[in-house]
């Protein structure tokens, strides 16, 4: 048995791939079978997820496909590079704030940005504002919880994320920075 | 509506592009297509494990904790859930808003509310192949943490 899956190393690298999402078919196979109800309302979310993935995910790709072959290097760095300053934060604020999708949608955005040469702390305020000051949820934050609520919240986000972005980029990137230009390299592979 | 207004920035995107450069934009597709196949198996794996705890972590039992608890265990044990489940925003405000209404603290709210959209622990395979594992863990923990600041922030600020 050993040999034949050394024999065809693609059918590893696949099942490799798709190890995760078969621990959680399985998974949800069980809880089906131990509680019928439970796993029906799983599978309910489950659609729903597939077609709210299907409805995001196509325009931000292709918008992230459109941005890595139009915009070149030189403008990114420029824009939200090395010396970018102010601007490259703002940029990055408002990118992020202007995003749709859940914040798994983020990161092979972030990924481009990193290839044409953004900063590590303009892209993590980008991560930031993708998670939270979305322009889109913040109105529907403020229909839902009222304004003094998402006012509030989005007043102390704004330098929240600053400050963590600033931090990371600091503590956790300058240690890393080659182990994570690696890591991508390996993606575009 | 948002997303119809998406799909036309990109369908006008995609028509200009293709008008200049029909080449380019088939790279651009081709690497939109690469991107996506790329993520593909965490993004099925993802969205499975978030069905199967949506269904055992119920809005009920979400509730009876958030509501049922205060001060700062309550606190810590909603940002605990908000970092462990995801939870899609329009579900998730007018469900806050409901608990709220039950008698739930303000802080508790926000702290579910704010971990819920910076902390991501079922997203952490997807997140560490692109920003390595040091750089992930250490992104969920910082905005774990932030999760507390704006729970006491909103909590004296709001909840007086």
């Amino acid at each position: 048995m050993k040999n034949t899956a050394g024999k065809n190393p693609s059918m590893r690298t696949m099942l490799k791939r798709y190890r995760f999402f078969a621990i959680t078919i399985v998974a949800l196979g069980i809880l089906t079978a131990v509680n019928a109800e439970m796993g029906r309302e799983a599978i309910d979310v489950v659609g729903f997820s597939f077609r709210e993935m299907a409805m995001v995910i196509p325009p931000v790709f292709i918008l992230l496909g459109l941005l890595d072959v139009w915009v070149p290097k030189e403008t990114m760095v420029k824009y939200m590079g090395e010396g970018s300053g102010i601007k490259g934060v703002i940029i990055a604020f408002t990118l992020g704030s202007a995003a749709a999708g859940p914040l798994y949608g983020a990161f092979p955005v972030a990924l481009v940005l990193m290839k044409k040469g953004a900063t590590f702390s303009n892209i993590l305020i980008f991560i930031g504002a993708w998670s939270t000051t979305k322009i889109p949820m913040f109105l529907f934050e403020m229909a839902a919880l009222g304004s003094d609520f998402a006012v509030t919240r989005l007043l102390i986000n704004i330098p929240g994320i600053l400050i963590i972005s600033f931090l990371l980029d600091k503590f956790v990137v300058t240690k890393e920075r080659d182990n994570i230009y690696k890591l991508i390299n390996e993606i575009e592979d | 509506m948002i997303n119809r207004i998406l799909y036309a920035i990109v369908i006008i995107f995609l028509v200009v592009s293709y008008r200049k450069d029909e080449k380019k934009t088939k790279m651009a597709l081709k690497k939109a297509w690469k991107a996506f196949e790329n993520i593909l198996p965490q993004f099925l794996g993802v969205i499975i494990l978030v069905g199967i705890l949506l269904a055992v972590l119920n809005p009920e039992v979400i509730g009876a904790i958030l509501g049922g608890q205060s001060g700062w265990l309550g606190v810590i044990i909603s940002a605990a859930i908000g970092a462990v489940t995801l939870i899609p925003a329009f579900v998730a405000f007018p469900t806050a808003a409901l608990l709220l209404e039950s008698g739930a603290g303000i802080a508790q709210i926000a702290a579910f509310i704010s971990s819920l959209m910076m902390v991501g622990v079922i997203t952490i395979p997807i997140e560490s192949k692109y920003f390595g594992r040091r750089l992930t863990m250490w992104r969920n923990i910082s905005a774990f943490l932030f999760a507390f600041i704006v729970a006491f922030i909103m909590g004296r600020v709001i909840g007086g």
